[in-house]
């Protein structure tokens, strides 16, 4: 392929009379996962809104597998989970992977397949009203696994999992990128960012680092992410 | 556009309705509960019954599809549903027309159902044939759908969105010539009743329910709600921006 699966240059993006995002640029290659790191608030959700082109943006340029950001030829081939569920809840797991299928154009026995890879097989025909958060969240997940996204975008699709859940949806996301997938997952918990290739800091609209876990811990000479994370935080603000 | 797609979304939308059996036996039962209401209270008045219960049989469908489908489409914007459709390979028209279609079946049932209590349970007349009537409903009833995707663009909760039916199909209903001869009204209202909808769906059903001859006015008024159907469904287009502030 060549070239980054996602490139930000000099991204601005102003939403209720305020700069959400300041001048943003990264590279994210392909067949990772990135793990995109901040506080709430902080801008993650507009910056992967930015990049699956759902989002206004000011200024800079986003392209993503080679095209702008929501090109319509990318609506086949990146996958985008919202924070919250984006199913509908009045209908049957089965009801809603079926229309999803039919979207994307994906077969039935995929329907099947997506159910077991988020631990939802035997619960077709459940309503998904009547499931807890985090099952829902993964009925969420599953439709966008449907048609093997190329780039898949999830906004912290581990938030209120129990800890079993989330290390099987980690390893989940390991096996996609293997697969040749690029996933940008984002997280408030640091504790996930070992789990991540790449990770993206942000903070209050603006990016920190584009960095390892390996280097943060080096460059901060911490062990511990979270710290390591509170320490670029410092050296970011001495800096200013 | 894909008929894939289209059917797909079509076919949601009725499992959707589907599961929700308490709002189907309103659709359906709520008009023939009026109807019989009606018959009662102009128990001594037949002709007043006629008169205004005939064309009712045809306008019902347009009050409950613009509820119906204002509050579907409002939560398909709320819930994040109609975001993440906006990021899949989906035209908008898939989605209008998806929605059309559900609806259109679903008026169908109940324009049917209406018109069998009307017309053969209750009496009433249909000089033309129920059937007209039957069609006039299905029409009115892709309007108000069709208005209520559209408006469903300028409410932000459920609450707002049944408020749009007071604020919008009542003055409607006042105006169109159902309760007060349009010639009887003030100039000023019978000039604006001419911008209406209903107005046309109403003279439409008039015509199709008195025992004078048919005239080219229905054909007109049929073509007046057609293309405000299809006015409405392309602004409720430009209200599905594939990006949001």
């Amino acid at each position: 392929m060549g070239g980054p699966v996602i490139d930000v240059k000099n991204l601005v993006v102003w939403r209720g009379g305020r700069p959400v995002l300041v001048d943003i640029s990264l590279e994210v290659s392909g067949g990772s996962v990135t793990g995109l790191l901040g506080p709430s608030g902080c801008g993650k959700t507009t910056l992967m809104r930015a990049i699956v082109g759902v989002q206004r943006v000011w200024s800079g340029e986003v392209t993503v597998l080679g095209l702008p950001a929501g090109h319509p030829t990318l609506r086949r081939r990146v996958g985008y989970v919202t924070q919250a569920p984006a199913v509908y809840g009045d209908l049957a797991v089965e009801e809603n992977l079926r229309y999803f299928a039919s979207v994307v154009d994906a077969s039935p026995a995929r329907v099947e397949e997506v159910l077991r890879t988020v631990g939802l097989a035997g619960r077709e025909q459940q309503v998904v009203n009547s499931m807890s958060g985090g099952e829902q969240a993964r009925v969420s997940l599953a439709t966008a696994l449907l048609n093997r996204p190329e780039l898949l975008v999830l906004d912290e699709p581990t938030v209120g999992l129990d800890p079993v859940l989330r290390a099987g949806l980690w390893r989940t996301f390991h096996e996609l990128a293997e697969g040749g997938a690029t996933l940008l997952i984002s997280s408030h918990v640091m504790d996930e960012a070992r789990e991540c290739d790449a990770l993206l800091l942000m903070r209050d609209g603006t990016l920190l680092a584009c960095t390892t876990p390996a280097d943060l811990r080096r460059d901060a000479g911490e062990q511990d992410l979270g710290r390591a994370f509170l320490k670029v935080i410092e050296q970011a603000e001495g800096a200013r | 556009m894909s008929a894939r797609v289209t059917l797909a979304t079509a076919r949601r939308v009725l499992w959707q309705i589907r599961r929700d059996r308490r709002t189907v036996a309103l659709l359906l039962a709520v008009p023939c509960l009026l109807l019989v209401l009606m018959r009662y209270v102009f128990d001594k008045q037949p002709r007043t019954f006629q008169h205004i219960g005939a064309p009712l049989c045809g306008l019902f469908p347009f009050i409950i599809m613009f509820l119906v489908t204002s509050i579907t489409m409002l939560r398909e914007r709320t819930t994040g549903t109609l975001e993440r459709l906006m990021t899949l390979p989906l035209a908008k028209l898939d989605l209008l027309a998806g929605y059309g279609i559900a609806f259109g079946v679903l008026a169908t049932v109940q324009a049917a159902v209406v018109c069998t209590v009307g017309f053969l349970a209750l009496g009433l007349d249909a000089p033309h044939g129920a059937w007209l009537i039957a069609l006039l409903a299905i029409a009115n009833a892709l309007l108000g759908m069709a208005l209520g995707l559209f408006v469903s663009a300028f409410a932000q909760t459920e609450f707002q969105a049944v408020q749009f039916m007071p604020a919008l199909v009542f003055p409607q209903m006042l105006l169109c010539g159902l309760f007060v001869n349009r010639d009887a009204m003030a100039p000023l209202l019978h000039d604006i009743s001419w911008a209406l909808p209903l107005t046309y769906a109403y003279e439409a059903l008039e015509r199709a329910t008195s025992p004078a001859a048919l005239s080219g006015v229905v054909l007109r008024d049929a073509i007046v709600i057609l293309a405000t159907t299809l006015a409405a469904l392309a602004l409720g287009a430009v209200t599905l921006p594939r990006r949001t502030p």
